[in-house]
């Protein structure tokens, strides 16, 4: 039996997690909410972080009803991520490491993501979409490492989607990507904008400029309301998620996929993928905001099979990186 | 008819057009996108992939002959390649049948040049194929006869800046590297061809250092959770 307790804190939100066997204990989740118009920034993302980094601390060992010494191992975010916020949540897994005399595991963000969905959902061998306001990945397995098939060549669809938020002045509460989504259903009118796939990969750079200087103008003029835009953006960059998914799994042979991160929360990305895996024959999984969206469980969970398989990180290589790419590591628990 | 399902079109095989060997291959409906988006990228693509395969052919790459487009069906009724393998299936056989990679390498090496030639003449072109994988080249006949066939142009642009090219390499390095582990040096083949049949060495050079920034950015990209 073995418990691990996990620490993310790479971007806005920080999560602290215990799970157990593989059954999720605890997982209370505190998220840094910056005012409309507004993104986070290193600095005070941080500084959220060490503010409510013990209470979340406390939470989590409450609600798992678990006490210090029953932990076996402690994981946390090694990256990518934001720097500052990165450095100030493993400060609290090293500082609490010692002080319980247990060891620690650095994790990779992204293969946090991945084995909380193969945990939740139950995915063998899935092909995955990994979504997030940093990444945009297609990734498969194979000979112990998890690949890149596909991924963004600028700029993240989730950073996409928040910008875009931005320019409309919506509310960060709980997420821009939410309060997108929440209009699009509204959004009755289809705008075309540049569409930009190639082969497995993907950019959304120049659809945003397009779609930032064009927004007020359609608007002032009524030509298209907020609603409209907000439904042609996701039909637009949802279309890309999974022509470039379908393509990966055509090319690797697959029949499940599994979306992960906090885009993969919209309702909308998972009918549209829905559609496409019936429509090959395919079995798709998804999860909810509880763990799609970044939180501690992920990286103890991802920390779990490492602990299991052998791996623990020595206290002094116990650093952060913003630039950690999900090829890097080598995947031991898996055959 | 035997039908092969790819990512977004059906292939039939083994058909028949006033005595050539045809297969037909359909785009069908993408139920998952807007309408109108999957109505403008269909018509978009098949007739990207039918100019795309005439420019090649001009530029004397070989790729399969365009018999017919039926724009109602969209169907492009072209030319079956016959007794062919896809260049991913043959990287795979002669590797799994050559156990030191090393060796497996060599034996590769003609192919990977010949992949770099044939791409050089491409780009000379200006055709961006944009979607280069080793499952869209196949290799007729006997493969250590080399004969290349490029497929599959339904992203395809015809572009002149160096960033589209640098770009079509850069989807080609990465569809190779994680379909082919250990396949690094193979590629560096395909790239020294390339280098070395592009007659415009300035323009060339542009062109692999726009790649080398495309690689920069996917793998130094700051990623944020």
């Amino acid at each position: 039996m073995v418990v691990a307790i996990g620490f993310e804190g790479s971007a806005n939100k920080l999560g602290i997690g215990i799970v157990k066997d593989g059954v999720v204990l605890s997982n209370p989740r505190h998220t840094y909410i910056t005012p409309p118009g507004q993104g986070f920034l290193p600095k005070d993302t941080a500084k959220h972080h060490r503010e409510h980094a013990l209470s979340v601390l406390k939470l989590a060992l409450e609600e798992a009803n678990i006490k210090p010494e029953e932990i076996d191992v402690v994981c946390y975010t090694k990256g990518p991520g934001m720097g500052a916020p990165l450095v100030s949540t493993a400060l609290v897994a090293r500082t609490v490491a010692q002080l319980w005399n247990k060891p620690i595991v650095a994790v990779n963000h992204c293969i946090g993501h991945i084995e909380m969905g193969r945990l939740i959902t139950g995915a063998q061998n899935p092909t995955v979409l990994y979504v997030s306001g940093g990444n945009t990945q297609v990734i498969a397995y194979s000979d112990k490492c998890y690949r890149i098939f596909g991924e963004t060549i600028d700029i993240a669809v989730g950073n996409c989607l928040d910008r875009f938020a931005r320019v409309l002045k919506l509310s960060n509460d709980p997420s821009p990507g939410y309060n997108i989504e929440q209009l699009a259903k509204k959004g009755r009118q289809y705008l075309e904008m540049p569409y930009v796939v190639k082969g497995m990969d993907v950019s959304f750079s120049g659809l945003l400029s397009y779609i930032e200087e064009k927004a007020p103008k359609l608007i002032e003029s009524n030509a298209y309301t907020p609603e409209d835009l907000c439904f042609s953006l996701q039909e637009t960059v949802f279309a890309m998620l999974i022509e470039i998914t379908e393509r990966a799994m055509a090319h690797c042979d697959s029949n499940e996929v599994l979306i992960v991160g906090g885009v993969g929360c919209n309702k909308r990305l998972q009918e549209m993928m829905g559609v496409m895996a019936s429509e090959r024959g395919a079995t798709l999984y998804a999860t909810d905001e509880r763990f799609c969206i970044d939180n501690g469980a992920m990286i103890a969970q991802a920390g779990w099979e490492m602990f299991r398989s052998g791996v623990v990180t020595p206290l002094d290589q116990t650093t952060c990186t913003q630039r950690f790419r999900t090829d890097e590591v080598e995947v031991t628990w898996r055959s | 008819m035997a039908v092969l399902q790819g990512a977004e079109a059906k292939l039939y095989l083994g058909g028949d057009f006033y005595g050539r060997p045809c297969i037909i291959k359909e785009r069908f409906q993408k139920n998952y996108r807007h309408p109108i988006l999957d109505k403008a990228l269909t018509s978009q693509r098949i007739k990207s992939e039918v100019r795309a395969n005439l420019r090649c052919r001009i530029a004397g790459i070989q790729t399969p002959t365009i018999f017919m487009v039926n724009f109602d069906t969209n169907s492009i009724y072209m030319e079956e390649i016959q007794d062919a393998v896809t260049v991913r299936q043959h990287i795979n056989t002669v590797q799994a049948a050559e156990l030191n990679p090393a060796s497996a390498c060599s034996q590769l090496k003609p192919l990977a040049e010949a992949i770099g030639r044939t791409l050089a003449k491409m780009h000379t072109s200006n055709i961006i194929h944009g979607d280069l994988t080793t499952s869209n080249m196949l290799l007729e006949g006997d493969p250590s006869e080399l004969s290349l066939f490029l497929i599959d142009f339904g992203l395809s642009s015809f572009e002149a800046s160096a960033e589209d090219k640098g770009v079509d390499l850069y989807v080609l390095e990465r569809a190779f590297l994680s379909s082919h582990p250990n396949s690094q040096e193979l590629f560096d083949c395909i790239l020294a061809a390339y280098t070395d049949q592009t007659q415009d060495k300035n323009a060339c050079k542009e062109v692999i250092s726009k790649l080398d920034e495309v690689r920069l950015r996917g793998r130094k990209r700051t990623m944020v959770g």
